[in-house]
């Protein structure tokens, strides 16, 4: 990424700065979009839940990025991690950051929209059965220890980027962090108590397929945004996230078809993702032709996956890592075969003949699962040690809903009665009229 | 012929269809109701009011059995339903006067006994 920008860039572009505006306020979109897909895809008694833990990463992991996150992922160009020189926001200004033309500020919050989908992300492996007050915990530390840690090795210039690893908009932080931190906390937390033993089905197909629809239409600012600028690369990306998902698409229809004789609407809804996932690393890196064979190609393994995790004893609930840890490998690696200078004025693929990207692909393909999955296995194990990661099997049966917020998703109403218990209900103080 | 009617927890329900099935009763009707027995009133809050939820989610099974197998029936609804707290439900047994099968017009115990296949 930082490879893209010109170096010599030191002024503010408002054309740009412009453009990076709209695409950080469509990615924080996707958080929302994310948050009625995972709703529709469980019970009604987690739906509130499963929405509000997307909507807890926007607290925890925004506060935690402005803190010590971005610093760390993006203040120098250590191999590891970066330095402690923008935490609390210092220096984080209306200058342009470095090797852009947009202002500091607009460039945190950027790539603070990105950490927030992606602790969004990993609560898709542990809903309908993780206690809140842990979650938010949970989503707190791992924004840093995991999602920042990748972030400085794949965008602020750590090793990952240094040895000329390709990722144009998150394949390595976003798609495989929280698809292999997702394998992780299932692991740690457990399967649903009724796992295997019932059907545990998805509640409403319509808000998944709202909530993929709105996840494509932020994807534009995501993919479309991570060129910081407006020139050729967000172009291509842009265009490229309009057709790959597009091929996804066709392909998991056929699967379907071949396979059930029917083609599902929760089938496509998860191919919409598959297809935004695998063109986020490639975006701007390969032609249109390309990224149209590669929204087939990454339909394929993620397809096998989400048929085949059900049938294992891991309930990784609403497969992160079929639809985000495998598709974001897949574009990845992809990358090192089809990469084309004369697209993105960067590197070749062992298609158009460097052998060598290949291999910086594959490293990464490599490193980022090994962390993000041992990681988030450590984090998980010794805040279990702390405290109940889960409630009880009764807790379970009631919903978490109920449980955890005392709110229902599709409460009648009927018979319920107001409390007036406290005393600042009991006073009935005169409320001053308008004159 | 009875019919038995069974008011269980919704989060029971499944563990019920299953006593079921195994005790081999396999013509049922289900359906969600609301109601209010001796249990503890449940207060949610909804931008900071709070209410007291009066009535509580309940799944009605409907069972039309010949004599014979009133009793499983009431086993498998107990122990399917069972949980030791206050609000576990309540099982019925009426008297039924008559039973036709739709399609054929099979009367009484010939109507409540399912047809297999």
């Amino acid at each position: 990424m930082t490879s893209l920008m010109s170096a010599a860039a030191t002024a503010v572009d408002t054309g740009d700065t412009a453009w990076m505006l709209v695409a950080t306020a469509l990615v924080m979109f996707m958080t929302i979009g994310l948050g009625i897909f995972y709703a529709g895809l469980v019970r009604a008694k987690n739906s509130l839940n499963t929405f509000m833990m997307c909507i807890a990463a926007l607290a925890v992991a925004t506060i935690m990025w402005a803190l010590v996150g971005y610093s760390l992922a993006f203040d120098g160009d250590a191999k590891i991690l970066g330095g402690l020189g923008h935490a609390f926001l210092s220096g984080v200004g209306f200058e342009p950051r470095d090797g852009t033309t947009i202002p500091h500020l607009v460039f945190f919050a950027f790539q603070g929209t990105f950490c927030i989908i992606t602790t969004a992300l990993v609560s898709g492996a542990v809903v309908e059965r993780m206690r809140f007050g842990p979650f938010l915990i949970f989503a707190a530390l791992w924004s840093v220890l995991v999602y920042a840690v990748l972030a400085h090795w794949a965008f602020g210039g750590g090793w990952l980027a240094q040895q000329g690893t390709l990722d144009f908009a998150g394949g390595v932080p976003v798609e495989m962090g929280s698809g292999f931190a997702a394998l992780a906390a299932a692991l740690v937390v457990g399967a649903r108590k009724d796992y295997g033993r019932q059907a545990l089905l998805p509640h409403n197909a319509v808000y998944c397929l709202l909530g993929a629809g709105m996840l494509w239409f932020g994807w534009f600012g995501f993919n479309g945004g991570s060129g910081f600028n407006t020139g050729n690369a967000s172009v291509l990306a842009f265009t490229n996230t309009l057709l790959t998902p597009a091929c996804t698409l066709l392909t998991w229809f056929i699967i379907d078809l071949l396979r059930n004789r029917q083609i599902t609407a929760i089938g496509a809804a998860t191919a919409i993702i598959v297809g935004c996932v695998g063109i986020t690393p490639a975006g701007g890196f390969v032609s249109p032709i390309w990224a149209m064979v590669l929204g087939v190609i990454v339909a394929l393994p993620c397809y096998f996956v989400v048929a085949w995790r059900p049938r294992t004893r891991v309930d990784e609930t609403l497969d992160v890592l079929a639809a985000h840890g495998v598709a974001g490998l897949t574009g990845i690696v992809f990358i090192g075969f089809f990469a084309q200078k004369g697209w993105n004025g960067v590197a070749d693929g062992l298609f158009y003949g460097d052998a060598g990207q290949l291999g910086s692909q594959l490293v990464a393909a490599l490193a980022a699962p090994v962390y993000a999955f041992g990681m988030t296995y450590v984090l998980l194990r010794v805040l279990g040690a702390l405290m109940p990661l889960r409630g009880t099997d009764k807790e379970e049966a009631i919903g978490m809903d109920i449980i955890h917020h005392g709110e229902e998703a599709y409460v009648t109403g009927e018979g319920a009665i107001l409390v007036i218990s406290e005393p600042s209900h009991d006073e009935r103080k005169p409320v001053k009229q308008p004159a | 012929m009875k019919l038995v009617i069974g008011i269980v927890r919704p989060d029971k329900a499944n563990d019920v269809l299953e006593a079921l099935y195994r005790a081999e009763v396999r013509g049922f009707s289900m359906s969600r109701v609301q109601g209010h027995g001796g249990e503890l009133d449940r207060v949610e809050t909804y931008r900071g009011m709070r209410v007291k939820m009066g009535l509580s989610e309940k799944v009605r099974f409907e069972i039309a059995v010949s004599d014979e197998f009133v009793q499983p029936t009431i086993d498998a609804l107990c122990s399917g339903g069972q949980t030791d707290e206050v609000g576990d439900g309540k099982i019925f047994v009426v008297p039924l006067e008559r039973v036709v099968r739709i399609r054929t017009g099979e009367k009484d115990d010939l109507a409540v006994t399912p047809v297999s296949a």
